[in-house]
């Protein structure tokens, strides 16, 4: 086990260090002057633009820069405009502070739209997909294969809005308006204020974690173990649980780590919809005003994120499925 | 059609027919009702968009001009249409939008028309790319094999809609100043750049498999012992033995690349004012859905109904080439 993590966690080193490269070099060899974006869509006199470009340290060849970046991560960095200490994402020049800085402070929010939605999600979506495939072919299994397939193709920026509109600023206030507030602050206000926002990100998700374990778990029900240990006078809802569920688990534990790998990054689109102070949020708004610096320090993170579930997802293996040896 | 007639004539005269494997998932898709509807659904969308200039024509009205600000007694000092459910009647079909007071019916035709417009143009290039490099990968092994594959790998990394986010903006300035507006061909281009960057590994990897196990089979050995090239055996061998997984991995495609160049409109970040766009039109609804929620329903019931008629076609596409599923 240890030694697999040691291996996983050193390809996951060279990943990142690859994607730190691609990204970097994307943001600031592509455009023609990135100093100019950073300007945004006004008016930057020349003056201005030479103070930018010295900020951002774009003066000098780009593996120069991307070096320094890399030490920077390291042994930390200063900036003109302030020290930033290891491990140095970088230095935003929008709010003069190091770019981890904000991260952290938007982790929380992020953090738990995902731990909160994943478990809603997870419950129900294996839940409804268990009920549908032990009664396959009844009209409950109907309805539930219906609804998710439509609830499926849902999509978060027409639900959240929806949500809103009906539950919230409707006739009847049914959901209290949604909100971050810390959950070391206030525990009650925290469930109140997110739990909108995570019954609209696990919807879909649920219905496309429905649709999965109903299909697995009939493929499972077909396997020669199961119908042999059927045949020697197993109840049915022992091969069932014992036998058809572990087997089905292998192909949710995968597409759950990678869900909660990306979420983890960022839940993008529901943290607009309900204006969370998320990763997500934080992204796109150091799109919206061209803060490259920020932008790469979240997608580093994101991208650490994701490597850092597919490892976790690998070791979940070889607690599930004992054929699997790490090695 | 003309093989299926054929088909069908053969099996009246009662004599035996061999039948191409084109043929044989023609037959079986038909019988698939479920499929056929679908399929027309999906095809109607088509035809909205490829149709939107002479439906809107027909209809009188067009998708840019703001009646609601020309004509009084349409939309009331807020903006917000006079006439209940959003301003729908006889002449506005589908209502006017909040604010800017445009037709609602002929901005979606024309938003369906954008968005099937960057999605189709993705999915050929990202078909294409994945053909190449996954065909490459498989059938020339080796050193290519193992580039390729480490390439899939690293962009199987990325957070992608970070990085779609991100990269939006930097595509842009390869062909416009970043202090000048961006013009829209601009804004579709770079939306079909970033989608195919990230879009086209799912299919690459599983047509890298396909060519691999393609390639110790007979059929190209006798070819290889005839005297074929490799690229006659690429053409006449591989690729027809391709047909299937491609076919069914991009009808799941192209409802995807729909949802997130929507996605990123409704960020703000893909297309934006005055073009209509299907995504634009959700963001817009996310402003006005306070006091007029029936904007949205437009837009929104119509995707989940693209959405779910495009899964079930790629579900009868995938069954009509494989018999062998069950559902």
């Amino acid at each position: 086990m240890l030694r697999f993590l040691l291996r996983r966690s050193l390809g996951a080193v060279v990943i990142l260090l690859v994607i730190s490269a691609v990204t970097f070099f994307l943001f600031y060899a592509i455009p023609r002057n990135p100093a100019l974006l950073a300007c945004g869509k006004g008016v930057c006199t020349d003056d201005q633009l030479a103070v930018v470009e010295h900020n951002l340290g774009i003066d000098e060849p780009i593996p120069v820069q991307y070096w320094h970046y890399m030490v920077g991560i390291f042994a930390g960095r200063d900036f003109p405009a302030g020290h930033c200490p290891a491990p140095c994402l970088g230095f935003s020049f929008r709010d003069n502070r190091p770019v981890l800085d904000t991260i952290l402070d938007r982790l929380p929010t992020t953090v738990s739209l995902t731990i909160g939605g994943a478990l809603v999600f997870l419950v129900l979506g294996l839940g409804f997909g268990m009920l549908a495939a032990w009664r396959r072919g009844s009209l409950l299994d109907r309805v539930v294969s219906s609804a998710s397939l439509v609830l499926s193709s849902m999509q978060i920026y027409f639900l959240g809005p929806l949500a809103l509109a009906v539950l919230v600023y409707g006739d009847h206030q049914i959901f209290p308006q949604p909100e971050y507030v810390p959950f070391t602050e206030q525990p009650l206000d925290w469930l109140k204020g997110l739990l909108l926002p995570w019954l609209v990100l696990a919807t879909i998700f649920t219905a496309n974690y429905t649709r999965m374990a109903r299909a697995t778990l009939i493929e499972q029900l077909h396997e020669d173990h199961v119908r042999t240990a059927r045949a020697k006078g197993m109840s049915r809802a022992t091969v069932f649980f014992r036998y058809a569920w572990r087997g089905s688990l292998i192909p949710i534990v995968t597409i759950f780590g990678v869900d909660l790998g990306s979420l983890f990054g960022g839940a993008m689109i529901t943290e607009f919809t309900f204006t969370l102070p998320g990763l997500g949020r934080l992204a796109v708004e150091s799109v919206t005003q061209s803060n490259l610096p920020m932008l790469m320090g979240v997608m580093l993170f994101a991208a650490l994120m994701i490597v850092l579930f597919n490892i976790i997802v690998d070791a979940c293996y070889a607690l599930i499925d004992p054929r699997v040896r790490l090695a | 059609m003309a093989s299926a007639t054929q088909a069908v004539e053969a099996e009246v005269g009662a004599e035996l027919v061999g039948r191409s494997p084109g043929q044989l998932m023609w037959r079986r898709f038909r019988r698939d009702r479920v499929g056929v509807i679908s399929g027309c659904v999906v095809l109607l969308f088509f035809l909205l968009g490829l149709f939107a200039p002479l439906i809107a024509k027909l209809y009188g009205k067009d998708p840019y001009t703001r009646y609601g600000q020309v004509r009084p007694g349409l939309l009331n000092e807020f903006g917000y249409p006079i006439k209940p459910n959003g301003g729908i009647d006889g002449e506005f079909w589908f209502g006017l939008e909040p604010g800017t007071g445009r037709d609602v019916f002929t901005e979606l035709l024309y938003g369906i028309r954008t968005s099937l417009l960057i999605a189709l143009a993705v999915t050929v290039l990202a078909t294409l790319t994945a053909i190449v490099l996954g065909v490459a990968a498989g059938f020339l092994g080796g050193r290519w094999d193992f580039f390729i594959s480490r390439l899939i790998d690293l962009l199987m990394a990325f957070p992608q809609q970070l990085f779609f986010v991100a990269f939006l903006p930097i595509i842009a300035t390869l062909f416009v100043d970043p202090r000048e507006e961006t013009p829209t061909w601009v804004k579709v281009v770079s939306i079909v750049v970033v989608l195919w960057a990230l879009g086209w590994m799912t299919l690459g990897r599983i047509l890298r498999g396909t060519a691999l196990s393609l390639r110790e089979r007979e059929f190209v050995e006798a070819a290889r012992v005839s005297g074929a090239s490799s690229w006659r055996i690429i053409r006449k061998e591989l690729l027809p033995n391709v047909v299937s997984p491609m076919l069914v991995q991009s009808t799941y495609m192209l409802p995807n690349f729909v949802t997130t160049a929507a996605a990123l409109s409704f960020l703000g970040v893909g297309i934006t004012e005055p073009t209509p766009d299907w995504g634009r039109m959700f963001s817009t609804a996310a402003e006005v859905y306070h006091s007029d929620i029936t904007y949205m329903f437009f837009p929104g019931v119509s995707m989940v109904i693209f959405v779910v008629a495009f899964n079930l076609l790629g579900d009868a596409v995938r069954d009509a080439f494989d018999p062998k599923t069950v559902g």
